[in-house]
């Protein structure tokens, strides 16, 4: 048989039942990790902390096979189960789970317990490289949502892990304050090399940090690939909604221009016809088009000469400020949720009830299966 | 008063404490994070003694204990002597009848560590032993105060198994609870009720201590001595 070639250092294969809070559910898959972030994508249930769990050796699979570098860690027909203090993996949870009694230095210098000698010396090392050296005589009560975040990460690093597993680790930070983290992680993985496994369901940390992406749903590998591969067509509806899609329409095909590669939709219970790329359709059949809020222009006058092919004529139902975006939903037959800046909000003089126009591009509409 | 049975009754309930300490540590451990199937039996079994009748209790502990009793039996064949009617005898009736008291608190308190962190420290490298010296540990000092004073002041009040296993013998099994029986059937209630006067006030300030404790600990969520 000879060596393995990949050069996937994590290799999991997963099967398992499991009993979730909400409903039993199922996680049935096979992945092979090369050092780098891979980032799981998903809806929530979809299995994505049960496999961190299984690779961390928190919960057995059902059945299969997971090896870290070549060494197995479980097999279920051999009957290797690997406890997790002896994986040398690192996992941040999504609650972090900072020991509360512990200073932030007796936090990271946990997993040194049984090496003292180096324990202070790297101590200070990862705390300076995650700038987090001044609060070591704190507790976790005791710093900030970053901070404490930044302190997470450095406990599981300093132990030098396989595998850095990441369970919505930055969940609740605001933009700044998350890009920051993520430089911080870059430059660790730029020195160290190893395969982390990020999960999410946030677009701005899939951008962020994306290199390669695997979208799970209901226990299963729906698609992997760049972020623009896979956020970018979503097959299927919950996948579109986890992804930002915030319209999700459904509509009837009514013709196929194959020369020109669209089809024309129109929208359920409306006049409104949209012009989409050309799909696995046919005339007749019942479909959904994904459209980003932020993809839709608006105009107060009705535009001319533009290339864009749809130009839907509405009337604003509510605008709301989010930040620094301005929410607005446009009713044009279907209801559109749209996204402006505050200063077009000011300049083109938004307010409900009034008269706009709506462009989108052909390709920013995108076919959504069943 | 009678002083001799006041000392006699807090020796006993310290020894009390002192051996449901170590013995109802591991098993409050088991109990808390076992997933054995059969494990709601055991769980019953300990908190028998909140329900049993202390004269029931008593009753097959004195079988248990007497002469032709597997534990008697035992007992005289390592020390020479009988178990019935004797200090050590007592402790281990009291040790059964207080175990609920002692093994509850902890458990509660064990349960109330956050499993993340049992986790957190696994993946950190931490076996059991040190996940429990280390997280679990710190994390129930409250539960660890009120298991250790919730069975100090019920052994220190306890009659019935008493007066089944030990009997009433001046400087070995007179506790104070049935010294003051004694005094009020010989209607010497001055006595009496200095006596139960005394003990009224040590379990209400032994209870303030474990309310107080709690509600500490309740407020500052898991650092009741950290308060500087």
């Amino acid at each position: 048989m000879g060596r393995e070639v990949s050069p996937a250092l994590l290799a999991a294969r997963v099967r398992k039942m499991h009993s979730g809070d909400v409903a039993p559910s199922f996680l049935d898959l096979d992945v092979e990790l090369a050092p780098g972030i891979t980032i799981l994508f998903g809806p929530s249930g979809a299995g994505k902390s049960t496999l961190l769990d299984c690779i961390a050796g928190l919960t057995p699979p059902d059945t299969g096979r997971i090896a870290i570098d070549g060494e197995v860690v479980f097999d279920s027909e051999k009957k290797v189960n690997v406890a997790p203090q002896h994986r040398q993996i690192a996992y941040v949870f999504q609650s972090l789970a900072l020991f509360p009694h512990m200073t932030v230095e007796a936090n990271v210098g946990y997993g040194l317990l049984d090496a003292p000698q180096q324990a202070r010396g790297r101590v200070d090392e990862i705390l300076q490289m995650f700038r987090v050296e001044q609060l070591r005589e704190r507790k976790p009560r005791e710093i900030s949502g970053g901070e404490k975040q930044r302190v997470a990460l450095a406990r599981s690093l300093v132990t030098l892990p396989r595998v850095l597993l990441l369970d919505e680790p930055l969940t609740g930070l605001d933009a700044e304050l998350k890009a920051s983290i993520i430089d911080d992680l870059r430059a660790w993985n730029g020195a160290h090399k190893i395969p982390i496994v990020y999960v999410t369901h946030s677009r701005e940390e899939v951008d962020a940090l994306g290199e390669r992406v695997i979208a799970l749903e209901h226990g299963r590998i729906v698609s992997e690939g760049t972020p623009r591969e896979v956020l970018d067509a979503p097959r299927r509806r919950r996948l579109a909604q986890a992804a930002g899609f915030e319209n999700l329409l459904s509509g009837t095909v009514m013709d196929l221009r194959e020369p020109d590669g669209v089809m024309r939709v129109r929208l359920a219970d409306s006049p409104c016809e949209v012009e989409v790329p050309l799909g696995h359709a046919a005339p007749g059949d019942r479909v959904r088009i994904a459209i980003r809020a932020g993809d839709i222009l608006l105009a107060t006058e009705p535009p001319k000469a533009l290339s864009a092919r749809n130009v839907l004529e509405g009337k604003i139902l509510t605008l709301e400020r989010r930040g620094t975006l301005v929410v607005a939903r446009v009713d044009c037959g279907a209801v559109f949720t749209v996204h402006v800046t505050p200063g077009a909000e000011r300049t083109l003089e938004l307010a409900a009830g009034k008269k706009v126009w709506l462009v989108l591009k052909t390709h920013s509409c995108h076919f959504v299966e069943g | 008063m009678n002083i001799e049975a006041l000392l006699l009754s807090i020796r006993l309930a310290l020894c009390v404490s002192a051996i449901l300490f170590v013995v109802g540590m591991p098993l409050a451990y088991w109990l808390a994070y076992s997933r054995w199937r059969w494990k709601f039996l055991l769980e019953a079994i300990v908190a028998l003694p909140l329900v049993l009748p202390p004269t029931v209790l008593g009753f097959y502990m004195l079988l248990a204990m007497g002469p032709r009793g597997p534990l008697g039996k035992l007992w005289h064949a390592a020390f020479g002597h009988g178990l019935a009617f004797t200090f050590a005898g007592l402790v281990i009736a009291s040790v059964l009848y207080s175990f609920p008291f002692a093994v509850q608190p902890l458990i509660a308190s064990f349960e109330t560590v956050d499993r993340k962190l049992l986790d957190a420290s696994a993946v950190l490298g931490a076996g059991r032993a040190r996940t429990f010296r280390r997280v679990i540990l710190p994390l129930s000092v409250p539960g660890i105060l009120t298991a250790l004073v919730l069975s100090f002041a019920h052994t220190l009040g306890e009659f019935g198994v008493v007066l089944m296993v030990g009997g009433n013998l001046a400087g070995v099994t007179r506790t104070v609870s049935i010294d003051i029986y004694d005094r009020a059937q010989s209607l010497d209630y001055a006595s009496a009720n200095r006596t139960a006067l005394l003990l009224l006030v040590i379990s209400f300030a032994v209870l303030s201590a474990v309310y107080g404790i709690n509600r500490r600990s309740g407020r500052r969520a898991w650092l009741p001595w950290a308060a500087k």
